[in-house]
């Protein structure tokens, strides 16, 4: 059993790109979570107040367009200052640009405060492998 | 079968006397609110001008107030974004003063101030459904530790909210727990909250007030801007036309718009909160009298001056808000005063349309320029119904409105091109009492007396 199913989920920045918000909101339902689907061209603190009033166990964040990084910035620090530091972070879409591996940018993300942090072409269903993981430890430790 | 309607206003005790067979108004009058004796005394002077004839057969009475404050309410909620703007919405929608909104937990100093401000009412929201339990918990330990001592409505979290209930019985006189004000973050839902204030505001505030005898003598059933808000639904709903309604008062200035207010353009990106169908916004800085000094420091004074037909002297504004102030009933005295009192009506209407309706900021991605849409898309607002006495005292309230409306700005999504009807008899709260148990009545007196304007060519 979960402790907390809901998951607040968006693209974020000026970015457009709406398929994947859609076939990840679909899969996370299948998968039994409430989802609190923001869309595309969501701020940092869209995806915290609606974190806050929803107490989910965890925020996803997209980012396809290639500025992940800046967009990305500063999220956790955020969710510190409103009360919900130890949410769960997730990102993933295009987080790679130029000529630097995954590995490096998965060392920067997860530097940035994000736990988990996906490579393009990740299938869904691993990261919500992951996020049933992640969120049944809780109610361990609860 | 007759209908007296009657509406208890700040200033005046404003009363229509209704045939409901056929339907249609028979006439109006009104005396000045007498709240220091008793608000029965006003009325009487208002009856007066009724003859014993017309007044025989009046089988529904019905009473809506603003005096004596009207309903004053604090809303509490959690991310000022979110609860506290959906606890507001449903606040000013069921005809409330918002006196001030409050987010998160509430700190003693803010305890300290509701207490201050002594609400008639407190509207507790926060967290969505499922969601945040903690604050909306904690803020009823603390007001039920307080010393505040006014009813209130909890809708909040459906799962906190009993619990939430339970801290403040024996505390507060009464709690009410109804539907959450924000169920999701998408969604808004303040029809059971305005159900619920309105009936605390008929079984536990009136009484407060002292207006319990008034409530059984003639059936007071809602606030004034409730009863408003009633008639612009009733409109909207029988019409089919999206309408607004703007209520250029001496204290405040209000809009209702009654519109779904979806993007009117594909392709645009719609964000922020969500937004009521039935929108109505108080602007307290934006009265024509009481509120001038204020307006004037919010609207652009320049632009008012190169509008009018002669040279303003230095000075001249503020003295003439000191004067217009000091009397609700205040009328300009020569030409220029009711040149510069249009012009001053105009941009009063041009700030509160800014405000109350939605808006458009361009946004530059690496794909190019884009559109976000916030708030609600207006712009195909079919009918503007206007009241209060600087237009219905005003030479030419059409030329006025027309001003009013013409804001000039592609990127506030305000009406385009309505038709725009003046209420002079102050019709509009009169049909929403009427129209909770007669809608066609109310509808044809509402078709009765509105007084056409003419439109505007967008
Ligand atoms: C369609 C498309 C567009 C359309 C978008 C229409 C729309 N409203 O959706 C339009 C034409 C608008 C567009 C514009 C741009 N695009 Co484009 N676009 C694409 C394209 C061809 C397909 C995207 C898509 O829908 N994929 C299908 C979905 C299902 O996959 P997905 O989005 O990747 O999402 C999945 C996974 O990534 C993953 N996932 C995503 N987020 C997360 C989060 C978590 C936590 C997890 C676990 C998983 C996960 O799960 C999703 C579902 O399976 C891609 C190329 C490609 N083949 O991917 C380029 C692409 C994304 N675009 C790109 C670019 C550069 C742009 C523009 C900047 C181009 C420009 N210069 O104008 C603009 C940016 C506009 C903006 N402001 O966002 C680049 C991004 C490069 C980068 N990041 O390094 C790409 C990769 C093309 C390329 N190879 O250059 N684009």
């Amino acid at each position: 059993m979960l402790r907390n199913n809901r998951v607040v989920l968006g693209v974020i920045g000026a970015d457009v790109h709406a398929v994947g918000n859609k076939i990840l909101e679909m899969v996370l339902t299948e998968a039994g979570f409430e989802v609190i689907n923001l869309g595309v061209m969501v701020s940092q603190e869209e995806f915290i107040n609606a974190a806050v009033e929803s107490a989910a166990g965890a925020i996803w964040v997209s980012s396809l367009y290639g500025h992940g990084e800046i967009d990305c910035r500063g999220l956790r620090e955020k969710c510190y200052e409103a009360g919900i530091g130890d949410i769960h972070l997730y990102v993933g879409g295009n987080l790679v640009v130029g000529k630097r591996t995954f590995d490096e940018v998965e060392k920067l993300f997860k530097e940035m405060g994000y736990d988990r942090v996906y490579p393009p072409g990740t299938l869904p269903e691993e990261a919500i492998a992951h996020l049933k993981e992640d969120l049944a430890d809780e109610s361990a430790t609860d | 079968m007759k209908a007296l309607l009657i509406d208890f206003g700040s200033t005046y005790t404003k009363v229509a006397l209704v045939s409901m067979e056929p339907p249609g108004l028979i006439a109006v009058s009104q005396a000045p609110t007498t709240v220091e004796s008793d608000l029965m005394e006003g009325l009487e002077a208002a009856l007066a001008s009724f003859t014993g004839r017309q007044l025989r057969g009046v089988t529904f009475k019905r009473a809506s107030s603003s005096a004596a404050g009207g309903l004053r309410l604090v809303a509490v909620g959690l991310v000022p974004e979110l609860t506290v703007k959906a606890a507001r919405e449903a606040a000013l929608g069921a005809g409330a003063r918002v006196l001030a909104a409050y987010a998160y937990t509430l700190s003693g100093t803010e305890i300290a101030e509701i207490g201050a401000l002594k609400p008639d009412l407190l509207l507790l929201a926060g967290g969505t459904d499922g969601g945040n339990r903690e604050v909306i918990l904690e803020n009823a330990s603390r007001i039920a530790a307080s010393a505040l001592e006014m009813p209130v409505v909890v809708a909040g979290n459906k799962s906190a909210a009993d619990e939430a209930a339970a801290i403040l019985k024996g505390k507060v006189p009464r709690v009410e727990v109804t539907g959450n004000v924000m169920p999701g973050v998408d969604r808004l839902n303040v029809e059971p909250a305005r159900e619920a204030i309105r009936g605390l505001y008929l079984s536990e505030i009136t009484r407060a007030k002292g207006l319990d005898r008034v409530q059984q003598r003639v059936g007071l059933v809602m606030p004034t801007p409730l009863a408003v808000m009633k008639a612009g639904e009733l409109y909207w709903k029988a019409t089919g036309r999206e309408t607004m309604i703007i209520d250029l008062g001496g204290a405040t200035t209000d809009v209702h718009s009654f519109a779904d207010g979806r993007p009117r353009d594909a392709g645009r990106i719609v964000k922020g909160p969500p937004e009521p169908p039935v929108k109505r916004t108080v602007e307290g800085d934006l009265g024509m009298r009481v509120s001038l000094s204020a307006l004037l420091g919010v609207i652009p004074t320049g632009e008012l001056a190169e509008s009018l037909p002669f040279t303003l002297d230095e000075g001249a504004l503020p003295a003439y808000a000191r004067r217009a102030s000091l009397s609700r009933d205040f009328l300009p005295g020569d030409e220029k005063e009711r040149a510069l009192d249009g012009a001053i009506a105009g941009a009063a209407i041009r700030e509160a349309l800014r405000r109350h309706a939605g808006s458009l900021t361009e946004t530059y991605t690496p794909q190019g320029r884009l559109w976000v849409q916030q708030g609600k898309d207006l712009t195909a607002t079919a009918a503007v119904i206007a009241t209060g006495g600087a237009l219905v005292h005003g030479r030419d309230p059409g030329a006025l409105l027309r001003a009013g409306l013409s804001l000039g700005d592609p990127l506030v999504l305000s009406p385009r091109s309505p038709q725009i009807f003046l209420d002079r008899a102050y019709i509009l709260a009169s049909a929403g009492l009427l129209g909770e148990t007669r809608p066609e009545a109310a509808l044809a007196v509402l078709k009765d007396t509105l007084q056409p304007l003419g439109g505007i060519s967008g």
